[in-house]
């Protein structure tokens, strides 16, 4: 079988659509690099009208891969393909390859709840359940049956918590409502929440542009300590958080992949007319 | 050329006239629906508080021999033309169950005739001049006064004025509303469910959701004819049972259940859902722990409300004979049994004029119960209420 990454001459480097041009990691760079989505001429429809066009794209675990592009670009269409949050929309129709672990997602024996166990999602605007903090993060691994015993299950709420950096902040208010935090603080919650299942991939849907830049930041390095147990995938307006977070940037344009590279590559020397356009702030 | 202020004041002038005109158009048919509301409920007030006090008579009661066959025997002959038929009926069945009181005797307040009752009250009577003297000094004197109608509230229908009660209709209610939110409550609520979160927006789907809006319009008496032809005809409900006029209520109930659980589930925003979804909660675990604890008190206020419409049907209730005379409070849901606004109905229709504060009390009940339910609804609408 045609291993794009392994036949790539470049070993780790992600092998862009047929338009963007990639350029080479250094090699320890590559060492940690392995495939965790691998997407090949992915075309998405709303009814009659195109939103994805022919995108092919290799997601890298436990590294952060920003989709920039400006409104409307198909990008956080994109995102939602990889747990296929789009089956909730009845207009979707999809045709291509989204390949996680040997498998096709798209296929009618994957269970999407098995995979949105694997890949989890942050949402745009802050979403906790209106139940406490606790049940917030419990509620998801309970349901999965990753714990039976008490014990096990506040030990996880607390490891969750933790590493979602909430933990010194709400362990004395475990039974208040999740909706009581503040915007920041609900969205790491979320994120809690999120990895409490212990997801393989977190999509994060613009994860901060509801929130103050105090609160952004925090995410942000968040975010970074984060990469070193999941593959993160974030869709992001903000073109500095992406240079500041991203190990990986894809631009999309029109439903296309038009770059796709290492972010410093990417945002040093951008090698289409149109990313260095958006990048330098000319549209968008 | 610019228009000064004056000119632009002046053709103002206009348009203020006019709003001012339609603001006190509309405030006056606001007020005259509130005079309107403020008659309904002086004039019920005044025929229907009455009936709540009944005129009793004290006195001593032999339980003699004699009394056993005929109860009239019991109490001082001069007495037997003031009080109730019913107490005098009353006296020989209590000692054929209490053959041990023979021979005793007591002393309380028994219920007097209605005309009696009707002349205390100042109502019309037909007592010529020697009974009213006679009653009037009995009054002066205590014995005869208007005491708390407990006859009211613990008896059933009687065609003696004076002991009819309630209570029958009160239990053929409670019974008839088991029924019918035992039937349409979880029907209504999941057929919201399918409709709203897991049914596919088809034309199929579009022609359920226009009928059952439609349902929610249709005259209340097509639905009593539905009760008779399916419930009592073809499935052999018996008659008259709160069983089948809960059924045939619960036919009238649910689409306003269905109705008012859709917008519920429709007010919970789909951020939630979105959030359950994404840590991989199946359909039917998004719609159980996330969307119905939120729209529930929705659905309750909505259920409350259909209830209260239900309670005071009584069109339906005609067709598969609820209106009727019962006596007996109903001893189950296969009895015959009637409903409150059923016995108004049939009190309505009494010539003996002790029945008009009859009615007028029973509507009072009626209106007490009716505006307590939706009181306790909007409560509930206001303590849940939760902004996102």
């Amino acid at each position: 079988m045609n291993n794009p990454v392994k036949n790539n001459p470049w070993l780790g480097t992600p092998l862009p659509g047929t338009q963007a041009v990639g350029q080479p990691l250094t090699i320890n760079e590559q060492a940690c690099h392995e495939l965790s989505i691998r997407v090949r001429d992915l075309d998405l429809w709303y009814g009659t009208n195109q939103a994805l066009k022919s995108l092919n794209i290799d997601l890298f675990q436990k590294n952060i891969t920003a989709l920039i592009g400006p409104s409307g670009c198909g990008k956080s269409t994109f995102l939602r393909c990889l747990n296929r949050m789009n089956d909730l929309i009845p207009s979707v129709s999809l045709s291509g390859l989204v390949e996680m672990d040997g498998r096709d997602v798209n296929s009618s024996k994957m269970d999407e709840i098995a995979l949105r166990r694997r890949v989890g999602m942050v949402f745009q605007k802050p979403n906790p359940f209106p139940k406490s903090i606790y049940e917030n993060v419990a509620y998801a691994p309970r349901m999965h049956d990753l714990v039976s015993r008490k014990v096990d299950q506040d030990e996880l709420v607390e490891q969750a918590l933790r590493d979602a950096g909430l933990w010194e902040e709400v362990k004395d208010k475990l039974q208040a409502p999740g909706t009581s935090l503040s915007g920041g603080q609900q969205q790491r919650l979320c994120i809690a929440r999120a990895i409490a299942v212990q997801p393989d991939v977190i999509l994060m849907d613009e994860p901060t542009s509801a929130l103050d830049p105090i609160s952004t930041a925090t995410i942000e390095d968040l975010m970074d300590r984060l990469k070193n147990q999941f593959t993160i995938i974030t869709v992001t307006h903000n073109m500095q958080q992406a240079a500041r977070v991203a190990d990986y940037t894809a631009f999309f344009h029109l439903g296309e992949i038009v770059e796709y590279n290492d972010t410093r590559v990417m945002f040093s020397t951008p090698a289409n007319k149109k990313t260095e356009d958006y990048i330098s702030g000319r549209y968008g | 050329m610019s228009q000064t202020f004056d000119d632009i004041s002046r053709q103002l002038g206009r348009r203020h006239r006019r709003s001012a005109r339609l603001k006190w158009i509309s405030m006056s048919a606001l007020g005259l629906a509130g005079l309107f509301l403020l008659w309904f409920f002086s004039d019920m007030l005044g025929k229907g508080l009455p009936a709540f006090q009944q005129a009793y008579i004290k006195t001593t009661i032999q339980y003699s021999q004699q009394a056993s066959q005929d109860g009239r025997k019991a109490i001082d002959q001069a007495l037997v033309p003031l009080v109730s038929r019913t107490e005098v009926r009353g006296i020989p069945r209590l000692l054929r169950n209490q053959p041990a009181r023979v021979g005793t005797q007591e002393f309380r307040w028994l219920l007097t005739k209605s005309e009696v009752d009707q002349y205390l009250k100042g109502h019309r009577h037909t007592l010529n001049a020697q009974e009213q003297a006679d009653i009037q000094r009995r009054v002066d004197s205590g014995q005869i006064a208007l005491r708390f109608n407990a006859a009211f509230f613990t008896q059933g229908d009687s065609r003696i004025a004076e002991s009819a009660g309630l209570l029958s209709a009160v239990v053929g209610t409670v019974m008839t509303m088991i029924v019918t939110l035992s039937i349409a409550f979880p029907i209504g609520v999941m057929t919201a469910i399918y409709l709203e979160e897991f049914a596919p927006d088809n034309w199929f789907t579009q022609i359920i959701e226009i009928n059952i809006n439609n349902l929610a319009a249709i005259p209340s008496i097509l639905f009593g004819l539905l009760g008779l032809a399916i419930f009592i005809n073809f499935f052999g409900v018996p008659r008259s049972s709160p069983l089948a006029g809960g059924m045939t209520l619960a036919l009238m109930t649910l689409p306003i259940i269905i109705i008012s659980t859709r917008t519920a589930l429709r007010s919970v925003p789909d951020s939630i859902r979105h959030a359950a979804f994404g840590v991989g909660c199946s359909q039917w675990q998004v719609v159980r722990d996330h969307v119905l604890p939120l729209a529930m008190p929705g659905i309750m206020t909505g259920s409350i409300i259909g209830l209260a419409q239900a309670m005071g049907e009584t069109a339906p209730l005609i067709i598969v004979g609820m209106v009727a005379f019962i006596p007996d409070v109903g001893a189950s849901f296969t009895n015959a049994a009637t409903v409150m606004p059923a016995q108004i109905f049939t009190w309505a229709g009494e010539p003996e004029k002790a029945f008009v504060e009859k009615t007028a009390g029973a509507i009072l009940v009626l209106l007490a119960v009716l505006i307590s339910l939706n009181a306790f609804a909007v409560v509930l609408r206001k303590k849940f209420e939760r902004r996102w």
